[in-house]
């Protein structure tokens, strides 16, 4: 009890403590993070179909894919200086997955708690699919996948002769060993059922739901899903194949 | 027909409860679940045996006692349909059926298939109610609302509070009930002023129990009264705008 100076009496004051701050707060919610993993896919969802556009020019030769690498290092300029820009959207980037994989983790938690004892009898789903309820598997498949991948062609420690700035050698380098072509497959397979839930879920997450769209949300999902799913597999698949030089 | 029963059986709370099987001829298909139930039970007590507590009153799927998780199934294997008014029809004659208590932290087993599912009662003390003036009722075409308006409101005011969403929900989240308590006040004008205070406190009381809705489907699949996870959006939504109003006035202290 805190005593107020030139209180007469021992009369008591209020105790109320101050409220935490409005983050604390809102992040506690299991609907906020649900919120802010939608939020946080929108981005990775963007930066997927990004990635998928400027590395598909891989099959238009090297001068085209190295030319787009060295452009987005040039991103912003004149405005801003040389690389800023690209750190920038690493940054958000890096932020989106950080929160998307610690919010996941902690309601994962939370569900875990809301049902010690399972059911001993086999469960009959009507409803739940096998990407709904195969999302940490396929996202901690993902989170191993694009370690290995920075590994491989960002930082190149796991890439035979990497040469900085050369795209196009790097990817086919990468590639001609068959066995991470079939992990780069194994993985963005796993990426695809992943988009399949999310892009889907992320709608009722952010409270968007009309009768008046709501059947195209499935139709974005699945569509969204289809073609980062069938670009990105079929990079490692072209190249490792040899179907294209 | 005849069928094969196999029911879990827990005498306390803290025993550790085991499946018991229990052959049952004679049944009608025109019983009901919970009308087999009872032919199990007179077998039961008739062999001196503890009878199989299972909590059932209206047994016309109103007052959401009934809870049994039929073959994986909460409800079993009928959509739209709570556990008494199952028919027998629905399996086969010969079949073996699984019947469990809803399992949920929050839901714990009082006895056999009887669980405690007051945690439901704090969700809705949290918040689902209006202010309404005491008194004669006012006239009713007072407050108009639009049909559709009070149609959805309607929908979201059919539940039962049986706790089959939470049952079927692999992660043991009570989004689908919570939704359609706050949103059947939500979206109507009586339930304005308390709009953005009761998704707040109604939502805070369910997460202190349940856990997290991530977009199986499945309440809704199971759900007696077929209501839509699209009040689990508008509750999203409103919980989400809730967090974001300014509520206070400016110059108002807290
Ligand atoms: S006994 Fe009342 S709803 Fe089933």
């Amino acid at each position: 009890m805190t005593k107020v100076a030139g209180d007469l009496t021992d009369a008591p004051a209020s105790t109320r403590r101050r409220p935490a701050p409005f983050v604390v707060t809102f992040y506690r919610s299991a609907i906020a993070k649900k919120w802010l993993m939608a939020i946080s896919g929108i981005i990775l969802l963007g930066y997927v179909l990004a990635h998928l556009v400027g590395n598909l020019k891989v099959f238009l030769g090297k001068d085209d894919i190295n030319h787009y690498a060295e452009w987005l290092r040039e991103l912003g300029e004149p405005a801003l200086p040389h690389e800023v820009l690209l750190w920038g959207m690493r940054i958000v980037l890096l932020g989106a997955f950080v929160i998307h994989i610690v919010a996941a983790y902690q309601l994962t938690m939370m569900n875990r708690r809301a049902r010690p004892q399972a059911y001993r009898s086999p469960r009959d789903y009507v409803a739940a699919d096998f990407a709904s309820r195969t999302m940490r598997w396929t996202g901690v498949i993902v989170l191993l996948f694009v370690i290995f991948h920075l590994l491989d062609l960002t930082f190149g420690t796991v890439n035979p002769g990497y040469e900085s700035g050369n795209v196009y050698r790097n990817m086919i380098a990468s590639f001609e060993r068959v066995p991470v072509a079939i992990a780069y497959i194994v993985a963005n397979l796993a990426l695809g059922i992943h988009i399949f839930h999310g892009a889907w879920s992320m709608f009722q997450s952010l409270g968007l739901n009309n009768p008046r769209y709501n059947a195209w949300r499935r139709y974005f999902a699945m569509g969204f899903a289809g073609a980062i799913t069938t670009g990105n597999v079929a990079i490692p698949l072209i190249i490792t194949t040899g179907i294209y030089p | 027909m005849k069928v094969t029963l196999n029911v879990w059986r827990q005498r306390s709370p803290n025993d550790g409860g085991s499946f018991q099987i229990y052959e049952v001829d004679e049944v009608s298909p025109d019983m009901s679940f919970l009308e087999l139930f009872d032919v199990l039970n007179e077998q039961l007590i008739e062999k001196g045996e503890e009878p199989v507590a299972f909590d059932h009153d209206c047994r016309e799927g109103i007052c959401g006692s009934c809870s049994m998780m039929i073959n994986g199934r909460a409800h079993g294997p009928e959509s739209g349909t709570a556990t008494c008014q199952l028919h027998m029809r629905k399996f086969e004659d010969g079949a073996t059926i699984t019947v469990e208590p809803w399992r949920a932290n929050a839901f714990p087993i009082i006895k056999d298939l009887v669980v405690d599912r007051s945690a439901f009662d704090r969700i809705v003390e949290a918040g689902g109610y209006i202010t309404a003036p005491t008194g004669t009722a006012s006239e009713a075409n007072l407050i108009l609302v639009p049909k559709e308006v009070s149609d959805a409101a309607m929908d979201a005011a059919a539940c039962i509070g049986c706790g089959a969403c939470v049952a079927a929900c692999p992660n043991g989240a009570a989004q689908l009930f919570t939704a359609a308590k706050i949103q059947h006040l939500n979206l109507l004008p009586q339930g304005q002023p308390e709009r953005w205070s009761r998704v707040i406190d109604m939502v805070d009381t369910m997460e202190e129990f349940f856990g997290s809705c991530t977009n199986h489907r499945e309440c809704e699949a199971v759900c007696p009264k077929e209501i839509s996870i699209d009040f689990i959006a508008l509750m999203n939504r409103d919980y989400i705008r809730a967090q974001f109003k300014q509520r206070r006035l400016t110059g108002q202290k807290s």
